[in-house]
């Protein structure tokens, strides 16, 4: 394993309170994350998702929602490299048209954590008193169920569908984003350079954007990343339970559902390539995550 | 001690207040019908007001609340609609095969994690420290319905391997004699070694698969925790006196590395009951997740509620407890 400690000390913009490093901080930390070969991988792995999705009305060799019972379930072969699905749709071309799905769910989930999370911890650890403390418990609150069964509630509630999968998938993320901002604004809102701020006249929203938030960005950015493996395994469970994309949209998750009933019989291909998906993405986002935390964050490294 | 125990329980009832009132928004604030969903989408406008008021629906929200909660404290969690039966009873049915799952999984997923997370602490950098981490990756990233479907795939589908993932027990067999309603443990006690087998073969895929998450977490959890306190000062002066090295890990290390690894352990149990609806429906297991699923499809929303509630309230007296063993592991926890 690559020795993780050089870099991380290597790092000195990545210390909150250090603004004057940081557009060479930036340019670092993809020089640095580079540098070592596992989140070299997730980064790869996620770009490749990431085109393979743009690009699927140009790749994909069939319609995604074409049933042809003449080509129905067949092994996959030089024509069908996935094998085609009980409707005799091309598995290949369904899991490139899920890639955007999946990749859009996890995004929309993860900016609905971070848009209404982030703001909540700032403000909360910045006006203190009942106010914060108020949020806080809220918070908490929401940390007390288990994350899948709170994002199954508010799907079921919502009534089953895309929008209502990234909402639960986004609610259920938002206590992890306002605590950590919380930790960070409480730990910020002390120093110099935010006393400088108060001292020049900037308001209390102004200190907060243009300098709470910047400092707080490299933990926010690897909770982001580790947040978007969570919100695909999410979202493609609450499809696979019948909460989330319904059939037929070629979503990871509904593939593996429709699949269940062929999975004694042999046909083996339904499930295994999209769940391949599900597992290589998630995989991505984990070993990006793990590295930039590493790079940036090296207080919480694990991986050492 | 007991102040610290007491101080932790008393915050932890403001937080379970927030939980229920978080559920019942969930049910009445949010734009669903229950009434409706109930009676169904063709049903005319009065069916809808007439179980609307059934369902007390057409009082003012407060009191909504107030008869809600009444209701929680009297152990009344509703009426499942698809079942008929109220939502406790079809509950306590079906408790001894989920904790039977979940008591076996979290047994696999310790007993193998721990010992590997250490062992690739010690043996860092060697190829049991890279299998670890590996299957750290692997377990974490694995989607568990995707997982189960492979298991049954590969061992029943393709190599035919009994028994058929359905059900806790052979269809021929009776039960064990009922006793704590855990299988594996009735038939231990009752001395039926028939059941025994069929009921540990019944088991072990379901909960293999249930534990592989928390395995991942757990093992990375030993391994980071353990290198951390591996460097300690102290970790050397007990190796420079000589101390056997089962010793200094077994006793020394491992005492130290554990607080961290127990808090993890309380966090994996919410995976754990989320992982369980999943794994259940996958293997046809009669436990309350499987029945919670079968209440989604019905629309049935009473036991998705009840059942949000109950994993709220037992995952945080679970890390209630998980912060107590803290306390009682590091003296700095209960003073602080």
């Amino acid at each position: 394993m690559p020795d993780t400690t050089t870099p991380a000390s290597a790092a000195p913009g990545a210390a909150p309170g250090a603004p004057a490093a940081r557009p060479r901080r930036d340019a670092g930390t993809l020089r640095l994350l580079l540098r070592k070969p596992l989140p070299t991988a997730g980064l790869a792995i996620i770009l490749a998702w990431t085109v393979l999705g743009l690009l699927a009305p140009l790749v994909a060799p069939f319609e995604p929602n074409r049933p042809d019972t003449a080509i129905k379930l067949l092994a996959p072969s030089a024509e069908h490299w996935f094998g085609t699905d009980s409707y005799g749709r091309d598995i290949f071309t369904r899991v490139l048209y899920g890639a955007r799905l999946t990749l859009w769910t996890g995004l929309i989930g993860v900016g609905i954590s971070f848009a209404v999370g982030v703001p909540l911890g700032a403000i909360a650890a910045f006006r203190g008193g009942r106010l914060g403390g108020a949020v806080m418990r809220l918070m908490d609150a929401l940390l007390a169920f288990p994350q899948l069964i709170l994002a199954m509630a508010i799907a079921a509630s919502l009534g089953p569908g895309l929008l209502s999968a990234m909402i639960a998938v986004g609610v259920v993320g938002i206590p992890e984003f306002a605590r950590i901002m919380y930790g960070l604004t409480l730990s910020l809102k002390e120093r110099e350079f935010i006393e400088a701020g108060r001292a020049l006249g900037l308001t209390t929203p102004a200190i907060l954007v243009r300098h709470v938030f910047p400092n707080a960005l490299a933990p926010l950015l690897v909770r982001a990343s580790l947040g978007m493996g969570f919100a695909i395994l999410t979202a493609a469970s609450l499809s696979f339970l019948g909460l989330g994309v319904q059939p037929p949209t070629p979503e990871w998750g509904v593939m593996i559902s429709e699949a269940r009933g062929y999975i004694i019989t042999g046909e083996w291909w339904l499930a295994t390539f999209p769940g391949l998906a599900i597992a290589t993405s998630i995989l991505g986002f984990n070993l990006l995550g793990d590295g930039l935390r590493d790079v940036l964050d090296p207080r919480l490294r694990t991986s050492r | 001690m007991l102040r610290f125990a007491l101080r932790r329980l008393l915050a932890t009832v403001p937080t379970l207040l927030v939980v229920v009132v978080i559920s019942f928004a969930l049910t009445r604030l949010l734009p669903g019908d229950p009434a409706r969903a109930v009676v169904g989408d063709q049903a005319p406008p009065e069916a809808v007001e007439r179980v609307r008021a059934e369902m007390g629906l057409d009082q003012p929200l407060p009191v909504q609340f107030v008869s809600y909660l009444g209701g929680l404290l009297r152990g009344d969690l509703g009426t499942a609609w698809h079942t008929g039966r109220p939502v406790l009873e079809d509950f306590a049915d079906r408790l001894p095969a989920t904790l039977e799952l979940a008591l076996v999984s979290l047994a696999i997923a310790v007993l193998v994690a721990v010992p590997l997370g250490i062992a690739s602490a010690v043996r860092r950098d060697r190829p049991i420290d890279h299998f670890s981490r590996v299957l750290g990756l692997v377990g974490a990233s694995m989607p568990l319905f995707w997982l189960g479907l492979l298991m049954i795939n590969v061992f029943y589908g393709m190599l035919g391997w009994e028994p058929a993932p359905l059900g806790r027990i052979g269809q021929g067999l009776n039960p064990p004699t009922d006793i704590t309603g855990l299988y594996l443990l009735d038939a231990v006690l009752s001395g039926d070694v028939i059941a025994l087998g069929s009921a540990a073969a019944h088991v072990i895929w379901p909960a293999l698969c249930l534990a592989t998450g928390t395995l991942a977490v757990i093992s990375r959890m030993t391994r980071s925790s353990m290198l951390e306190v591996v460097e300690q000062d102290y970790v050397r002066t007990a190796r420079a006196k000589g101390m056997p090295e089962t010793v200094v890990v077994g006793k020394h290390a491992l005492k130290n590395a554990a607080p961290p690894v127990v808090t993890v352990l309380g966090l994996q149990l919410g995976a754990l009951m989320g992982g369980a609806v999943i794994t259940e429906t996958i293997f046809s297991w009669p436990g309350i997740g499987s029945y919670v699923t079968q209440a989604i499809l019905a629309n049935d929303y009473a036991p998705v509620q009840a059942f949000t509630i109950i994993s709220a309230v037992v995952f945080s007296l679970v890390n209630l407890a998980v912060d107590l063993v803290h306390g009682l592991l590091d003296p700095r926890v209960r003073h602080a």
